[in-house]
């Protein structure tokens, strides 16, 4: 009885020191944002019904997307490699190929007609900064403009992945491979890096890689990190809230709202769980395990105790 | 030279060479240990077993992990915790036990001081142990550099600082403990030798200090009550078990050490695989960068303490601060004045300085990792000034102290 009073006291005082230290301080030093579970409140939700072969005619045709875009799954190949479009653009325009599974309808909706209030970047593409986003915005091309711009996103979904078929490694090449490296899974932002047979070949996707990030550096204003470990140097709420809108934690940040659907973003954070924390599952089972051998443990030992006990009382 | 007969078995052919009856005896059979104990005189077993858990485990990440800092980060954290087979295992089992061994450190040394088990003769047991809590102190740390991380880097940045001595500018010393200006490859090669040789060994010699220092007082009891150990040991061997007050330590203690062994290696295992996150601070899975001070810089929770006396003060008189806390828990034999070798709850004026010496020292912890602005800023001062002023009227409470 007196023992189980004494072990009372420890644990309280433990758990005490391990609240104020742990839960308290993480709440008082960081701050906290509720995530919107991907649903972009403030842009306008689709009011037309696309349609996806007129949709097909604008992208290739009128909506003029792919000047810039590669659709590869629709055989359309990129005008340049990404070192030298992110030295036209800042940054590799993205193969649309995934982006109707990727990205959520109401921002690509706001994005074809508004890009930098879609992504969140009119504090840095304004007026009085002069600069201009590098995407052209979509002015119509002469009928029912919110109705074409429902037949574009119709024919994006069309030629997409389905949900199911949308792999963890797709959803982050599409919405945050072009920014950020993740080494430890070979991801570079030009791709993915290859075995290379001859020395040269690697220097030159070396130096193609520099002069792409060279760009992106002058673009973004610094190198993007690597996110290798943000599953664990962040964590998944963080990411997750981070994503549906960077500015909620670094005002003024130049990363763009991604605006991703809450599915893909399930994706993405398994990409970088993946990455950062790779052995997740088998540790999950061999924590159970031994688990359950310490409770046999602790029986054999209570066992002997009062075994070896039982003549001393 | 001996004289040796033919040996009829292996037991006597050992025995003959190495006393292996003798030692037995000796160091288990009749190791008396008081039976009117409870299960916080396990602890010493606990850190035992924690100590071998680090040890192993550390051998294991010695084998993969690289000490440069270009890939001391990724032989870490790609190589240790993805390539290698249970990697992940050995490397989160030496990341939760380094903490929970200070866990468990401070229970002991708290148990240490309720129960005055530092007092007539024990001083030696008291002392050997404070120095196993620097020497842990400083694996601790130096462990703490080795995965070249944020943290690492900022935190070798801060505490490394301190021994400039504030206005005295000894920069030099700096320079000579860091092997450069910032915290760089020379920095990194010497922490990982002080964490894998030089404070390992210092620790192994403390352990046997620590030991040895038991053998002759003898472990303290829940009453503090003084046993004849002779006599008591006799009874036992008479076969008046349950009437003697001693016990041996093997079987005895060890069948008791061993069942909370057991429950502490179930808590342990649980927060080794799914509660690890607090002795793995998240900042520190962003690789070193000089150039991108963290928004906070704090210490593991078991320096947080520590921390706080030097935090709250302007340079000078917080250095002074810290230096004093770092050492004024190795005069607790001497400041203590009492001749009352009991438990504190029976001595007046000292149970109070034990809990408030203890919440004191709660509260120092928590707001050694709070930003210093504003309230805790201020709760800091007090508890830091508290913990000074604790320390110096303890000779004149226990002076005062009657003797039971």
């Amino acid at each position: 009885m007196k023992e189980l009073f004494i072990l009372g006291v420890v644990t309280t005082f433990t758990l005490i020191t391990y609240y104020l230290v742990e839960p308290f301080a993480h709440h008082q030093m960081h701050k906290h944002v509720e995530s919107e579970g991907f649903a972009y409140k403030d842009l306008p939700a689709l009011t037309k019904k696309g349609d996806a072969t007129r949709g097909k005619d604008l992208v290739m045709g009128a909506g003029a997307c792919t000047g810039c875009h590669a659709i590869k799954v629709a055989g359309i190949e990129p005008s340049m490699d990404p070192a030298t479009a992110a030295a036209s653009y800042g940054v590799n325009p993205p193969d649309l190929s995934n982006a109707g599974a990727v990205y959520a309808p109401k921002f690509l909706a706001t994005l074809i007609k508004n890009p930098a209030h879609a992504l969140v970047l009119e504090h840095k593409f304004n007026e009085k900064t002069g600069r201009t986003f590098p995407m052209a915005q979509f002015y119509g091309a002469g009928g029912d403009m919110d109705q074409e711009i429902a037949d574009m996103i119709a024919y994006l979904q069309s030629i997409a992945p389905k949900t199911e078929e949308l792999t963890p490694k797709m959803a982050f090449e599409t919405a945050c491979g072009r920014c950020h490296a993740v080494h430890y899974e070979k991801w570079t932002q030009i791709g993915e890096k290859p075995k290379f047979k001859k020395k040269q070949d690697e220097l030159a996707f070396e130096t193609n890689l520099v002069n792409y990030q060279d760009s992106l550096k002058a673009y973004m204003g610094k190198l993007p990190p690597d996110l290798s470990m943000y599953i664990r140097s962040r964590g998944e709420h963080y990411i997750k809230t981070f994503v549906e809108n960077p500015q909620n934690y670094l005002k003024g940040t130049a990363m763009p709202r991604v605006g991703v659907t809450a599915e893909s973003a399930e994706k993405v954070i398994e990409y970088l769980e993946d990455a950062g924390d790779a052995k997740r599952h088998e540790r999950a089972e061999v924590g159970m395990n031994v688990m359950i051998y310490m409770i046999f443990f602790i029986i054999a030992a209570v066992l002997w105790k009062k075994e070896v006990w039982r003549d001393l009382h | 030279m001996a004289h040796f007969e033919k040996a009829t078995s292996v037991h006597d052919w050992l025995n003959q060479r190495l006393a292996i009856d003798t030692v037995r005896r000796v160091m288990a059979t009749e190791y008396w240990i008081p039976k009117n104990i409870n299960f916080l005189w396990a602890m010493g077993m606990v850190l035992a077993v924690t100590f071998g858990l680090l040890l192993v485990s550390g051998i294991f990440l010695l084998m993969y992990y690289q000490p440069n800092v270009a890939t001391a980060f990724d032989s870490v954290n790609y190589t240790i915790m993805r390539e290698v087979e249970f990697g992940w295992l050995w490397r989160h089992v030496h990341g939760v036990a380094a903490s929970v061994v200070f866990l468990i450190i401070y229970i002991h040394m708290f148990t240490g001081i309720y129960y005055g088990s530092y007092k007539k003769g024990r001083e030696m047991i008291w002392i050997s142990g404070m120095l196993l809590f620097v020497a842990f102190s400083a694996e601790a740390f130096s462990g703490y550099m080795l995965p070249w991380g944020q943290m690492s880097y900022w935190a070798g940045m801060v505490i490394t600082n301190l021994f400039a001595g504030g206005s005295l500018h000894a920069d030099g010393l700096v320079e000579w403990i860091r092997g450069d200006y910032v915290p760089a490859q020379a920095f990194l090669t010497r922490f990982f030798m002080l964490h894998v040789l030089l404070i390992p060994l210092a620790i192994l010699g403390l352990i046997g200090l620590h030991f040895a220092a038991l053998r002759i007082p003898h472990v303290n009891n829940q009453d503090g009550e003084e046993i004849d150990f002779d006599a008591e040991a006799k009874k036992y061997l008479a076969g008046d078990k349950a009437g003697s007050k001693v016990i041996r330590f093997a079987n005895d203690f060890m069948a008791k050490d061993m069942m909370v062994v057991a429950f502490y290696l179930f808590f342990f295992f649980y927060l080794v695989f799914f509660h690890y996150d607090f002795a793995m601070d998240p900042v520190n899975f962003d690789p070193a960068d000089g150039l991108k001070t963290p928004a906070h810089i704090y210490p593991e929770w078991y320096f947080l303490w520590s921390y706080e006396i030097l935090r709250p003060f302007p340079t000078d008189p917080g250095l002074i601060a810290f230096a004093f806390a770092q050492v004024i828990f190795f005069l607790l034999p001497f400041l203590d004045r009492s001749p009352n070798a009991v438990p504190a709850n029976r001595r007046g004026l000292f149970k109070i300085w034990f809990w408030a010496m203890l919440v004191d020292m709660i509260v120092l912890t928590a707001m050694g990792k709070l930003p210093p602005q504003g309230i805790f800023s201020t709760i800091g001062l007090y508890a830091a000034l508290t913990f000074i002023g604790l320390w110096v009227v303890l000779p004149f409470i226990t002076k005062l102290e009657r003797k039971l």
